[in-house]
């Protein structure tokens, strides 16, 4: 028999190690945290207390980027999410505010209006074959603007309070905005939706079907329709798990502000795609980790509150970030590249 | 003597004004390969298109064992036992060979929301599926980008079978590929027709047709030369009529 074996070399174990999509994000979040722990150190970058406020940053962000990341394995973007969270929360606040609803009666209305919508997106992308960075482009600024025309419309305002006073507050704030003190820091409960999304979206990805599925419309939609995989089902399907994922914060802020702004959530679709990238996920699909999104979100949050701490103005907070995108790329580039090389 | 297993009758396809494909007849036996031959612009993928259900023929049949078929997409061929191997897109780079192996057909265990993938089960099944081809897979967890281009074709060529391919169909299996892995890809075929597997090859390199092609059928220009017997054709007059130089031909049914 003709030998095949002589091909295949032995792996090196860090080689092996490198493979993993999420490696180098792991090395710059400790990179970057033994920056601030030596500049900031003792401006209370390493107390509790800080390490809390930088979570909870990492945390909303982190919830979305995680989803974001499965729909960029499977090879699509979402830039639609920004506007989802304004619109959300809008409508949250809008429903159980204006018109009296239960505020549970409102968090399910927002979910199927973020369902729909998210349907929406993904049969547009699949239907016209368009990219759906110009899809999702385009929705992005759709509900953006009908989130303002339609608030100002019925309420006469942009901004919202009052949520506090809906029926059934108390309870969606136990879920979506408590605090848990330890330490004599203040851990707000979004870092659990953070923690537990990612390990869902972690599970799904590497430990079931879909996952597999979503490797392989991202990685190659043809090879994997052709072997029998619902391609345009996978996308579809993800098109609402990031909708869904933008109203789970656009209801996680206006519950904890009790009340809504039409414009928040903005730049929250660039920055998720932002650390998604930063986790090791490629742009053009195919290859990636959930994990690697959480760990690029708290690489975001500890720049953006570092720097607080380190004193430098925030102002070069969006700096930082651009420079940081840059490296990262560069750095899975040459990662991946070492990892199909074997 | 094995009966038919794929026919076609005097099967057209037209985009527009454009006719593609026109009164293709030809057939494919169990247990053999077919040696489809053409130069570039013959008509080769439209024909295996409309085979693979990618597109739907304009004119003429499509039989399984006798019984025609009329194919709306891609899943439906593959369900009929018709796997296509198409030469770069075969596979995805950056999913472990048994992931990609079992894409679209993962074995899982549990059940509910914990019904999760079986990797073991899919390692084994990589494993046995490649080796029934003779391919020795010394792991079946590195990504399919670090395998050279006619290792993929043959774990491509691997899956097909294991997943019950009745008729496999290979484009340009080895027209990427150096004079050693094209020996192996040949060999898999091979392999797969002793196992019973109808094999069409696409191909125009006319050294590889005769290496393991039973009969040929030669397309030019949207048109059938023909359907020829290994012993009825020489590899002159293979690449006369690919070329056009041959006006006179010599159809059989």
């Amino acid at each position: 028999m003709v030998s095949r074996d002589e091909r295949l070399r032995k792996i090196h174990p860090i080689r092996r190690l490198l493979s993993r999509p999420e490696v180098g994000a792991l090395g710059g979040a400790l990179v970057i945290w033994l920056s601030f722990a030596l500049v900031a150190g003792d401006q209370g970058f390493l107390s509790l207390r800080g390490t809390a406020t930088y979570l909870e940053v990492a945390a909303e962000l982190g919830i979305l980027a995680s989803v974001v990341a499965l729909l960029m394995i499977a090879g699509e973007f979402d830039l639609s999410v920004g506007s989802m969270i304004g619109a959300s929360g809008m409508l949250l606040v809008v429903l159980s505010v204006h018109l009296g609803w239960n505020i549970w009666l409102a968090a399910v209305a927002v979910v199927i209006f973020a369902g729909l919508a998210g349907l929406f997106n993904g049969v547009l992308v699949v239907r016209t074959g368009l990219p759906s960075f110009i899809v999702t482009l385009a929705t992005l600024f759709a509900f953006r603007g009908a989130t303002i025309a339609l608030t100002r419309l019925i309420t006469g305002r942009t901004q919202l309070g009052g949520l506090q006073e809906a029926s059934g507050f108390d309870s969606a704030q136990a879920l979506f905005a408590s605090e848990l003190t330890l330490g004599g820091a203040n851990w707000p409960v979004s870092i659990l939706w953070w923690i537990l999304i990612t390990a869902v979206a972690t599970w799904v990805l590497l430990k079931t079907r879909f996952g597999n599925w979503i490797f392989g419309t991202g990685g190659d939609a043809k090879s994997a329709s052709s072997v029998g995989v619902p391609v345009r089902c996978v996308k579809v399907t993800l098109f609402i798990m990031t909708a869904l994922a933008a109203a789970l914060v656009g209801m996680i802020q206006a519950v904890t502000f009790s009340g809504a702004d039409v414009l928040r959530g903005e730049l929250r679709e660039f920055y998720a795609i932002i650390v998604v990238v930063i986790g090791g996920t490629l742009l053009t699909g195919g290859y990636g980790s959930a994990i690697g999104a959480a760990i690029g979100a708290l690489i975001f949050g500890m720049v953006r509150q570092g720097i607080v701490f380190a004193g430098v103005d925030a102002d070069w907070f969006q700096v930082f970030l651009g420079v940081m995108l840059l490296i990262a790329v560069l750095v899975n580039h040459w990662i991946r590249r070492k990892a199909l090389q074997e | 003597m094995s009966t038919s297993l794929l026919q076609t009758h005097q099967l057209g396809k037209v985009f527009g004004r454009v006719i593609a494909l026109q009164d293709i007849t030809m057939e494919l036996r169990a247990g053999e390969v077919l040696g489809l031959l053409g130069d570039n612009g013959a008509g080769k993928s439209t024909l295996i298109k409309c085979l693979s259900g990618v597109h739907r023929p304009s004119q003429g049949g499509i039989f399984i064992e006798g019984n025609e078929v009329v194919f709306t997409s891609p899943r439906e061929a593959l369900k009929m036992g018709i796997a296509t191997v198409y030469q770069d897109l075969a596979m995805v780079p950056h999913l472990g060979i048994s992931r990609n192996f079992v894409l679209g057909n993962e074995p899982t265990r549990g059940w509910g929301l914990l019904r999760r993938l079986d990797m073991a089960r899919a390692d084994r099944i990589t494993r046995a599926g490649c080796g029934r081809l003779g391919i020795d897979l010394r792991t079946t967890r590195q990504p399919v980008g670090t395998l050279s281009g006619g290792e993929r074709q043959s774990v491509a060529i691997a899956r097909a079978i294991h997943f019950g391919a009745r008729i496999l169909i290979l484009d340009e299996p080895t027209s990427a590929l150096g004079v050693k892995e094209s020996a192996n890809v040949l060999r898999d075929v091979a392999e797969a027709r002793d196992r019973g597997v109808g094999v069409i090859i696409i191909t125009h390199n006319v050294y590889h047709a005769f290496e393991v092609a039973d009969r040929y059928t030669i397309l030019h220009r949207g048109r059938s030369y023909g359907n020829f017997m290994r012993d009825e054709i020489s590899r002159n007059d293979v690449i006369n009529m690919m070329s056009g130089r041959v006006t006179s031909t010599t159809e059989q049914g």
